[in-house]
């Protein structure tokens, strides 16, 4: 296939799909399915074929966004509007193909057309997502797919490709915020006789799922940024690096590039131009520690995750010792659009040196949960209240923890910082992979810290003792605070060891270990004093049930003459 | 050859019924391993597919499948075993006829996946990441399973719970306890 052909063909599928006088589009991702979906789809499918005389397409997406509304149903019927239905029985989803094909669309279960969830999105990395079948190639090609490549192979040379990627201002989606043209430009310049291109899909932050979302729901559109990536770097194999959790979105992906292998997209001649790129899938086994990229590299290359210190950075010294680039799904998500529609599109949105958009899995005391996608720079305050609806039973909104157990707590008084990686670095947080969680009054922010740090406890790799044994202190002092026997100098000693981690841990996983007790500590220092001077918990989480040990002999003293007044002892 | 000189971790593997996860020649899930063994060229970076192929198929790493994998891939025992023990995805002793997963990522934990983990580790005198004497329920936990519209949740062998509450948990688990008594004696 070249990209006569790849146009041609395009545009027939177009086409074909316009003469479907209905397409019915069921979101089958994992939180619909978990809805019930798959029942609803079967229903659609038996009324689809009930209906011989017109011909109605049921189609299996991946995620459409809204996921706490699901199962959801998208109708489409050439020449109106698209309509949404949410929370679809099998028995709905019934009567709802029976009055679009009868001319009275069904209002029941309809999100309005204005539905602020959808319409305050700007979706570029998103916009396949729960509009086409992530099993199916042609639905990919109908939706300009791989008309980025084409461009790139055709149009542009490997030079002019990383200066589009540096003018559109892409930064790396993983958290990092490097430059990814940069990233590019320096490996093209690496010297070496192969090159690796890398998507890291360990999405291990716990509350982010854009990754597995969009390798679910869209993955040609990672391999069509990968391939670019290939071309514009010199690049000769990739490796797209799944989650060992996400089982669905390994075999999606692989399923995927024999696709592309077999179009042509793919192989020894991509597009019948001289450029050779092939993929391939490996599979993550559960360990945080693999996001980060040198030890992202071992799992690979079949060792154990374990970071290694840098520099050589990875674009010198990266798989089996030959330059290497890794990005972020989402990085490569972005970059069939910037070849596509040009720089400038992606330039256009954003603010400050935050270009684009984001993808933010929006989720905990928030009314819509979802998948949202949105200009980097827009508020927290527009994410949580226009966009999600604000907190369940008008709660009071307490803060909203992103970036993970590397990341940090924004809290009330600043709702109108702007989501970009320079505001939420200056507020003592990070962008990280794009987890964004609503905390109400019911969260302690202590028992938060306690239990990002039991996290890292967990995932600490044991290479570097500032990790391996500062981690397991930090924890030992959080829980000491939540249960009660914590004293003041216990908390400076916390927060001693949280500047010792910063400083001298290996990889990001240590050193960023200490954000979220740093970032509680500064915005609820209160809420920590009042853990430990006035033994109690402000928002009832914490049991409290120990006492500090220098309180002991009191506490004993206060037993014994409980007891002996009641005449019962404890 | 098995691990010797480890003990402690011998010690592990003696508590398991000895052949569930030997290596028979004529073992059909063998097959299986082979087949996935040839599909990656018998290369030494492949040993994570091949570890995840090998519990698949075996339903958890025995010593001496982790020595056979060792052979076939021209690794020393010791690289084998330190990446089956470095992943928390590879488990070296076998499962519970059920298992449990509870979601305790950060929206879960904020939802209150931590009271459910507490009430099924009471009422199953287990802690999270062990398995029933009887061999009938694994609980584990799990940071997030990347379904957090749905917090809090859980997985009940394959079945995913959302927005779950703890009497509604119990009720389930215990329901899949009873309810598939018979069917668990049947070969799957």
């Amino acid at each position: 296939m070249n990209r006569q052909d790849l146009h041609e063909r395009a545009g027939q599928l177009r086409q074909q799909q316009r003469e479907f006088p209905c397409r019915v589009l069921v979101c089958c991702s994992s939180p619909c399915l978990a809805a019930g979906a798959g029942e609803v789809r079967a229903a659609l499918e038996a009324e689809a074929s009930r209906h011989a005389g017109v011909t109605i397409e049921v189609i299996a997406t991946g995620c459409l966004g809204p996921c706490s509304r699901g199962p959801l149903v998208t109708v489409q019927r050439p020449g109106d509007d698209d309509a949404i239905y949410e929370r679809v029985s099998p028995e709905l989803a019934r009567s709802i193909l029976a009055g679009h094909l009868g001319q009275t669309p069904s209002a029941e279960h309809r999100l309005p057309a204005d539905f602020p969830f959808l319409q305050r999105q700007t979706r570029i990395v998103l916009e396949n997502c729960g509009r086409i079948d992530p099993e199916n190639l042609d639905h990919y090609l109908a939706a300009d797919g791989y008309a980025g490549l084409a461009r790139a192979l055709t149009d542009f040379t490997p030079e002019e490709v990383c200066e589009a990627v540096v003018q559109s201002g892409l930064r790396g989606r993983g958290g990092g915020g490097y430059p990814t043209g940069l990233k590019w430009q320096l490996l093209r310049k690496a010297a070496g006789t192969r090159k690796f291109v890398v998507a890291n899909g360990d999405e291990g932050d716990p509350g982010a799922y854009m990754d597995r979302a969009l390798m679910e729901s869209d993955p040609h559109r990672i391999i069509e940024g990968m391939t670019i990536a290939g071309y514009a770097t010199g690049a000769s194999q990739g490796y797209v690096y799944v989650r060992g959790e996400y089982p669905l979105a390994a075999k999606r992906m692989q399923k995927a590039i024999r696709d592309a292998e077999r179009a042509g997209l793919l192989g020894m001649r991509v597009l019948d131009s001289p450029f050779a790129f092939r993929i391939d899938v490996r599979l993550g086994a559960g360990a945080f520690v693999c996001g980060e990229e040198t030890a992202l590299l071992a799992s690979i290359m079949g060792r154990r995750g374990q970071p290694v210190p840098r520099p050589p950075y990875p674009a010198e010294h990266g798989l089996w010792g030959e330059p290497t680039v890794i990005n972020n799904v989402e990085t490569f998500g972005n970059i069939p659009a910037i070849l596509r529609n040009g720089p400038q599109q992606l330039a256009a949105l954003g603010s400050g040196k935050s270009r684009g958009t984001k993808i933010f899995a929006l989720c905990g005391e928030v009314v819509e949960n979802g998948l949202i996608e949105v200009p980097m720079g827009m508020t927290l305050r527009e994410i949580v209240y226009d966009i999600g609806g604000g907190l369940p039973g008008g709660t009071a909104f307490k803060a909203a923890q992103t970036g993970g157990p590397s990341g940090g707590c924004i809290p009330a008084q600043h709702l109108d910082a702007a989501m970009d990686y320079e505001s939420l670095q200056e507020l003592g947080s990070i962008m990280g992979s794009g987890g964004l969680i609503i905390m109400s009054e019911k969260t302690c922010m202590v028992d938060v810290a306690r239990f990002f740090m039991d996290f890292c406890v967990d995932e600490s790799c044991g290479k570097c003792s500032p990790c391996r044994a500062g981690t397991v202190q930090m924890y030992r002092f959080l829980d000491r605070i939540s249960n009660g026997s914590a004293s003041e100098r216990g908390l400076a000693r916390l927060e001693e060891t949280c500047q010792l981690l910063k400083e001298t841990s290996l990889c990001g996983l240590g050193a960023t270990a200490p954000n979220p007790v740093l970032s509680t500590l500064r915005y609820f220092r209160d809420e920590y004093l009042a853990h430990i001077r006035e033994h109690r918990c402000p928002a009832g989480v914490c049991r409290m049930t120990e006492v500090p040990v220098t309180h002991l002999a009191d506490e004993l003293m206060h037993r014994i003459a409980a007891g002996r007044l009641d005449g019962e002892a404890f | 050859m098995l691990f010797t000189g480890l003990g402690a971790f011998k010690m592990e593997a003696t508590s398991v019924p000895p052949d569930s996860a030997a290596v028979h020649a004529d073992d059909p899930r063998r097959k299986v391993l082979e087949q996935a063994l040839k599909r990656c060229q018998y290369r030494p970076d492949a040993l994570i597919e091949v570890l995840h192929v090998a519990q698949e198929t075996y339903g958890f790493l025995g010593d001496e499948l982790l020595a056979y994998i060792a052979a076939r891939l021209k690794l020393p025992e010791s690289q084998v075993f330190s990446v089956a023990t470095f992943y928390h995805a590879f488990k070296l002793r076998p499962k519970g006829e059920h298992t449990c997963i509870v979601c305790t990522g950060t929206a879960c934990y904020v939802k209150g996946a931590g009271d459910i983990v507490r009430h099924l580790e009471s009422a199953y005198g287990i802690q999270a990441g062990q398995t029933t004497v009887d061999g009938r329920l694994s609980l584990g936990t799990a940071r997030c399973l990347g379904t957090c519209s749905l917090a809090p949740l859980l997985m009940v062998d394959s079945t995913v719970l959302g927005k779950e509450t703890v009497a509604g948990v119990a009720e389930h688990v215990e329901a899949v306890l009873t309810g598939s008594h018979g069917k668990g004696e049947s070969p799957a």
